[in-house]
């Protein structure tokens, strides 16, 4: 039998996003205030990050564990509730989370639910690199975790691939645990230099090779050349998802581009009385920038617990190729342009930008064009100022961003 | 209510041996099977019922690790075997025995039924001859369907579909629980299971005196089950009636979020151009899109390649264009054991007290309840005397299926013992109690592979980023 039970707002997910937001609307007295975490501790991925570079303003000797520990700290002192363990598991009706833990099941039911579940690396299989299936083949997070939390072997000879500034925090893992890094591979035409590791670029990983343990791994250079680098270890880095089984289980819809809960400028997703914060929404940026959505979400979830209404989605904002995705990513009613006009949108390309000319059309009408007189890389954000938004008609057709 | 599945079952009792490393224990063995695949785990378990000593040899560190784990997964009914050939008798009564025993046991299993989807007019063309040899394999409801049937049973379907011949009987079964059912059920009526024992020749005279990495061996009686190797091993008896050439098969694995976009197994009509990739669910409520058909010549290929997967995917989106867009949790590669003929090849040489077990081709999980009964007549033939058998214990394996009641969603059962509550792997929801369960069972796992074969542990979407290192950290604190 399931125990049934109501709170108030049930976060799931006691990551920076959930931690923050959590804090925030206990600390404004949203009544019963509780985050679930599947982990046995609470705090997210900054648990097994142990290089410093966490906070906001960026603090270098902040590590991720004390940032971890801080958040969760602040959440409890405020008075949530944070329970570790607990794996919310599916829906039993629109606002009631079906839960197991060792303490048995439960149906918990709230007046607002909130999807603080963060993003994983996309791993091998899903990049669909062929060969062998060796063991000795990671991703960041598993690879962060055998060595920081659990004090495993890792190999001798590694190999990293990707291009995003997490590139750097696997090498150093690597080198903490004994390897030797090889090379970091992408194929992309620019990547993450590491001081003393080769970087090779538009380099693409054609096979992985080796019985049992890896042997190596076969690249192929966008000129023609391959080769093969021997090495007992592969990290597969970056390409995030976020991990949106739980939003899709419950039919909140996904947007085609981050692939997370499609949300306006109050976090607020398809379906009335669920929001979402975090890498949830687009993968991984800052921990701060995630921890600054949940904070940013207590207003309108404490207007939703006030009875406020659940506007009706307006217009989608979509992008076209090079970018990849925009969030927030639906326009709604007018409670969204004090929220806009207080965060920026995120949005990503592709490619890397330079100096790029955005423009954001409507129907044909032509509402916002901006020059940017900076670089971005393809594992950065662009942060644009919302005013322009409230040119967008809320009944009209897709607003489109572009580059002009 | 729900039905509890057992969870603690195969929990070794005290008289069990598996053997992993050292001398192979002394004194001769009545009949020794060679490959602890499902062809040779299903034959020691039938052979257990007989009071006699039995051994089961593997070169691997686990039951089930050759073929019989990478394969498509289904309990065929044999509706399009040759006619008359032995593989169709045995496909056919192999499935009706092993349904009755994976209901017994716990194996998961899911009568979906399949279709035969045909794509264009040669496809369409071939239906009424694909019916009609179902009628002669003995399997009479099969029956054609058209168009407008299809895509109201199957909506998401791309377009083009022109027809389709369903096939009710067949049905998704879990391979890994199989195999480790039949072994686990052996052991425990006294098969001795021997790992990392490689069979490198044979000497005979009276007995048999097999020469292995760990040492020899002395048996009255051999069979070959060694799959892709069993026309070595027969070498090794002076016979040279087949030579096998591995069949690479190439699998897609989409996530569970897929499963929706699929209610039958979707088989393709064989044609002039082979037979096709498939789109089926599994019992673990994931989405399978190949195989491929290669030959090669290198019996340990078991890798993916570039080509075979954009193959597959180019295959895929004419079947099931929405399955496209879902995340991918796995890709593998099974080898086929063909020999160049239609047929098995089981082989009785009574004057050598052998029976061979060979080109158990893509029917062999579906077939081996029946070839394990067949292979004990062959046996008895060559005068093995088969006097005293017994009934079985009977077995209760915990359940991997999704469509059947997983310990995570078992309210007494975390009552009983909370460790069923505390879930380590997040995507496959498996938890600490059957990870523990598993790692104490009667043939345990002898790698983190061999623990995803028993719990689905590390199997999901996410490959380990989240739960790889306390997986691991289990199987080794097992281990030590
Ligand atoms: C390798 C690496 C290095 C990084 N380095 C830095 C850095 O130096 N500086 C920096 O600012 N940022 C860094 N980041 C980014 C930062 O860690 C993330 O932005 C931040 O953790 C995102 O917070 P979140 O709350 O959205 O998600 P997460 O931290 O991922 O938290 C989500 C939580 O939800 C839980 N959860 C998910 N589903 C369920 C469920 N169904 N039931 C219960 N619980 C659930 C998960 O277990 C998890 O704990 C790094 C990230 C990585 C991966
Ligand atoms: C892609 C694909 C899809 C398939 N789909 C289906 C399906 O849907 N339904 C179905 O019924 N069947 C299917 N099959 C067929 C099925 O998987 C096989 O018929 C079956 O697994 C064969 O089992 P086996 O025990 O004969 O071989 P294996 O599982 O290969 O076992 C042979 C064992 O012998 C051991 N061995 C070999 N040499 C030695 C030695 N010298 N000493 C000691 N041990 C040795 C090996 O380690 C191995 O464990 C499929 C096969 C493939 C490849």
């Amino acid at each position: 039998m399931s125990h049934d039970r109501t709170v108030d707002v049930l976060i799931v997910g006691a990551g920076p996003a959930g931690l923050a937001l959590a804090a925030r609307l206990a600390g404004a007295g949203a009544g019963h205030v509780e985050v679930l975490e599947r982990e046995q501790d609470a705090g997210g991925v900054p648990r097994h990050c142990h290089h410093g570079g966490f906070g906001g303003p960026v603090r270098p000797w902040l590590t991720g564990p004390a940032y971890a520990r801080r958040a969760v700290r602040a959440a409890m002192v405020a008075g949530a509730t944070v329970r570790t363990g607990v794996s919310a598991t599916g829906w039993a009706g629109p606002l009631t989370l079906e839960t197991t833990s060792p303490a048995g099941l439960e149906r918990i039911t709230a007046r607002a639910v909130v999807l603080a579940t963060g993003a994983r690396e996309r791993p091998r299989s899903a990049r669909l690199v062929p060969g062998s299936r060796p063991a000795g083949v990671l991703t960041t997070g598993e690879l962060q975790q055998a060595v920081h939390l659990y004090g495993q072997d890792i190999g001798r000879r590694a190999v990293v691939v990707g291009a995003e500034p997490v590139v750097r925090h696997a090498v150093r893992t690597l080198r903490r645990a004994g390897a030797e890094v090889v090379a970091v591979v992408t194929e992309r035409p620019r990547g993450t230099a590491v001081p003393g590791v080769p970087l090779l670029t538009a380099t693409t990983v054609g096979e992985l090779r080796g019985r049992g343990r890896l042997s190596g791994v076969v690249v192929r250079h966008a000129d023609g050349r391959t080769g093969i680098l021997a090495c007992d270890t592969v990290v597969f880095t970056g390409d995030w998802i976020p991990d949106h089984e739980l939003a899709r289980r419950g039919g909140i819809a996904v947007d085609r581009g981050t692939r997370g809960p499609a949300v306006d400028a109050s976090f607020r997703t398809s379906v009335p009385g669920v929001f979402a914060v975090g890498n949830a929404l687009h993968g991984v940026e800052r921990a701060a920038t995630a921890a600054a959505e949940g904070a940013a979400a207590a207003a309108p979830v404490l207007a939703r617990l006030a009875g406020a209404p659940w506007p009706e989605a307006g217009p989608p904002l979509v992008v076209r190729a090079p970018l990849l995705w925009v969030t927030p990513n639906r326009l709604t009613d007018l409670t969204d342009l004090t929220a806009l006009a207080r965060r920026p949108l995120l949005l990503r390309s592709g490619e890397p930008l330079t100096a790029p000319v955005l423009t954001a059309a409507q129907d044909g009408r032509l509402l916002w064009r901006r020059r940017f007189p900076v670089r971005t890389a393809p594992s950065r954000s662009l942060r644009l100022a919302p005013g322009w938004t409230d040119r967008v008609d809320r009944s009209g057709g897709p607003v489109v961003l572009a580059i002009g | 209510m729900t039905v509890s599945p057992a969870h603690t079952a195969p929990t070794a009792p005290t008289a069990t041996t598996v053997t992993t490393g050292g001398a192979l224990p002394g004194g001769e063995y009545d009949v020794t099977i060679v490959g602890a695949g499902v062809v040779g785990t299903a034959i020691a378990r039938e052979l257990a019922r007989l009071p006699l000593r039995i051994a089961l040899v593997d070169a691997s560190d686990d039951v089930g690790d050759g073929t019989s784990k990478a394969n498509t997964a289904l309990l065929h009914t044999g509706f399009d075997a040759v006619p008359g050939s032995v593989e169709s008798r045995l496909v056919r009564e192999g499935h009706l025995l092993l349904s009755a025993y994976a209901a017994a046991t716990g194996i998961p299993v899911e009568p979906l039924g399949a279709l035969l989807v045909a794509w264009d007019a040669e496809q369409l063309a071939a239906l009424p001859g694909l019916a009609e040899k179902a009628l002669r394999n003995g399997y009479r409801s099969a029956r054609i369907i058209p168009a407008e049937e299809v895509r109201a049973r199957e909506p998401e379907l791309g377009p083009g579909a022109l027809g389709a011949l369903d096939v009710p009987g067949e049905s998704l079964i879990c391979p890994w629980t199989t195999t480790l059912a039949y072994a686990t059920q052996a052991v425990r009526a006294g098969v001795e299971l021997h790992l990392n024992c490689r069979v490198l020749g044979v000497t005979s005279a009276e007995v048999h005196t097999v020469a292995t990495g760990r040492g020899p061996l002395r048996t009255r009686y051999l069979v070959n089950a060694a799959g892709l190797y069993a026309d070595e091993i027969d070498r090794l008896l002076g016979h040279a009636d087949f030579t096998v050439t591995p069949r690479r098969g190439q699998l897609i694995v989409f996530d569970e979020l897929a499963r929706g976009l699929v209610r039958h197994i979707l088989l393709p009509v064989p044609g002039a151009l082979g037979k096709g990739v498939l789109v089926s669910p599994t019992v673990y409520g994931k989405v399978m899109l190949g195989p491929t058909a290669e030959d090669l010549d290198d019996k340990t290929d078991t890798g993916s390649t570039a080509e075979g997967l954009a193959l597959l995917r180019e295959k895929g989106r004419r079947i099931l264009p929405a399955l496209l867009e879902e995340e991918v949790t796995a890709v593998y590669a099974g080898l086929r054991a063909a020999t160049g003929n239609d047929d098995y090849a089981i082989r009785a040489h009574p004057e050598q007290r052998y029976v061979t077990v060979g080109g158990i081709r893509s029917t062999g999980l579906s077939a081996s309840m029946a070839i394990a009964a067949y292979v004990v007549e062959l046996l008895a033939d060559g005068g093995l005397p088969v006097a005293g058998a017994r009934d079985l214990e009977p077995l209760r394996m915990p359940n991997l299926g999704e469509a059947f009641p997983r310990p995570y969603r078992d309210a007494e059962l975390i009552a009983r013992d909370p460790e069923y509550g505390r879930i380590v792997c997040h995507c496959e929801r498996v938890t600490r109690g059957e990870i523990r369960d598993a790692l104490a069972s009667t043939v345990p796992p002898g790698s983190p592979d061999g623990l995803r074969r028993r719990t689905r542990a590390r199997g999901g979407r996410c490959q380990g980023f989240y739960c790889g290192p306390a997986v691991r950290a289990l199987f080794e604190e097992a281990r030590r």
